[in-house]
């Protein structure tokens, strides 16, 4: 490793600027972005970090987002909570776990303490991993993604961000700003199949967020596909919202199969489409049946 | 092209001069700062063996830049870990090879911080982020209640409250075949 350096007097501001920009706003950090095309934007560094420490990036510049205010922090906003998306998993746990049970659920499953102290959820939708814990919970609530560049701000919705394994709508120009995601109103599950129970990144995974006012099913599936996916289907069954009677075997053996139809698995090393198709089924047929049975020590 | 940051590692200003803007806190603390307590296994924040506190919280220093660091507050093995923690882990066999022992003893540190008295449900939740290929953990969830037992009664002993601020563990003694700037001690190996 190269620490002499012939010059002493070589670190210039400028320089050091040039190599790692600190911004402290949004706008500054878009600016920067958009004046030095290629620099890496890094939070938590759980996953950049790791492309460099193994080689597979490079980078020449990089933008650290962790100075930037705006995005460690979150704010209610009425209906809904407006997280960061520098805000690190271990504050939504601590939190949110009230207002987002979903999305909070799914944050105490990923990797270890360690992890969850760093990583972000802006970093689970840049990264795009079809994999990720967050995104199952978003889709299922219906979750936007504020997106900042020197133009401006847009809003995606989750259900539209992903494009692909590792690929989003997120534009070599943009940085996601904030995850806008509904308040909870109704029951919420979270359910991910993994080898270890701890650190462990998931064969498959399930969200399911009910709304019992609107009477309407979100259902989000996660590494069972190329990209996260809504079970659009399971999510139009009919549910005894009445309260006529109790949440009969025949629906919870369709929501089943319906979530195993929306899920477009491969077979990978860390299991086969198959077993994925056939464990999503059961993730959700579990996952309705708690949040019934949660729904109803509510009404009575 | 060069970047020059301080930082404070275990109470200590430092100076790290890098060339990359992607080095990690663990790099610089091994390779530019001669502090080896945090050990180089996986580095891709899977193993847990270069856990260290980054203005108090538990991270992996493997999958920090040193970049983010500057004016930060990190704290290795070597300035983390309260001595009955330490005391622990050598009473009850905690140890074997020993590699992953300063991440262990960093997270139980980060943990008894927190939480004075764990069950065990709670110490295996928080050390799920350290692996270790040779104990099978019983005897470290074992030097856990052993370490959270001798501070409560310290703490009892001296009326303090149930937690106190971390780190109260003894200054080490310098070792003279060591570097200048070099602050290892044999708590934290020669790997």
């Amino acid at each position: 490793m190269n620490t002499q350096l012939k010059d002493p007097n070589d670190v210039s501001v400028g320089r050091t600027k040039e190599m790692f920009h600190r911004p402290t706003d949004i706008e500054e950090a878009v600016s920067c972005l958009a004046a030095h095309p290629g620099a890496v934007p890094i939070a938590g560094g759980t996953d950049v970090m790791v492309g460099v420490n193994y080689r597979r990036l490079r980078p020449a510049a990089m933008i650290d987002l962790t100075g930037v205010v705006e995005l460690r922090e979150w704010s209610d906003e009425g209906d809904a909570i407006r997280i960061g998306a520098g805000v690190p998993y271990a504050r939504i746990i601590d939190d949110l776990g009230g207002v987002l049970p979903g999305l909070a659920a799914a944050s105490r499953t990923v990797g270890s303490p360690q992890i969850r102290n760093r990583g972000t959820l802006g970093g689970n939708l840049a990264t795009a991993s079809p994999a990720g814990d967050a995104h199952p919970p978003l889709l299922a609530a219906g979750a936007k993604v504020e997106i900042a560049s020197t133009a401006g701000r847009r809003t995606v919705p989750a259900a539209d961000f992903y494009t692909g394994p590792k690929r989003s709508v997120l534009a070599e120009s943009e940085l996601i700003a904030a995850v806008i995601v509904p308040k909870a109103a109704g029951p919420q599950q979270f359910l991910k199949v993994g080898n270890r129970g701890a650190m462990v990144i998931s064969v498959c995974s399930f969200a399911l967020s009910l709304d019992v006012e609107g009477r309407a099913v979100g259902a989000g599936i996660g590494s069972a596909g190329p990209t996260p996916l809504r079970a659009t289907e399971a999510e139009s069954i009919e549910l005894p919202w009445d309260k006529s009677g109790p949440l009969g075997d025949e629906t919870v053996e369709r929501f089943g199969a319906l979530v195993a139809e929306a899920a477009r698995p491969i077979d990978d090393v860390r299991g086969t489409a198959a077993y994925r198709r056939h464990a999503l089924a059961v993730c959700a047929r579990r996952a309705l049946l708690r949040a019934w049975k949660e729904l109803l020590c509510d009404w009575n | 092209m060069r970047l020059e940051l301080t930082l404070l590692v275990d109470g200590e200003a430092v100076t790290a001069v890098l060339d990359r803007p992607g080095e990690s806190l663990l790099r610089t603390l091994r390779e530019r700062l001669g502090r080896t307590g945090a050990k180089n296994a996986c580095e891709q924040g899977e193993c847990g063996s270069c856990t260290v506190l980054l203005d108090g919280e538990a991270v992996v220093s493997c999958l920090v830049a040193t970049a983010q660091c500057e004016g930060r507050e990190v704290r290795t093995v070597a300035g983390a870990v309260p001595g009955e923690v330490r005391e622990a882990f050598a009473a009850c066999g905690a140890v074997q090879c020993g590699f992953c022992t300063p991440g262990l003893l960093v997270s139980v540190a980060d943990l008894l911080g927190r939480n004075p008295d764990p069950a065990d449900a709670e110490i295996r939740e928080a050390l799920a982020g350290n692996l270790c290929r040779c104990t099978g953990y019983e005897k470290i969830i074992e030097a856990v209640h052993r370490a959270a037992t001798a501070r409560t009664a310290e703490n009892t002993h001296t009326g303090a409250p149930g937690t106190r601020p971390l780190p109260p563990s003894p200054s080490p003694e310098k070792d003279p075949t060591l570097p200048h700037g070099c602050d290892s001690v044999m708590t934290e190996g020669r790997t």
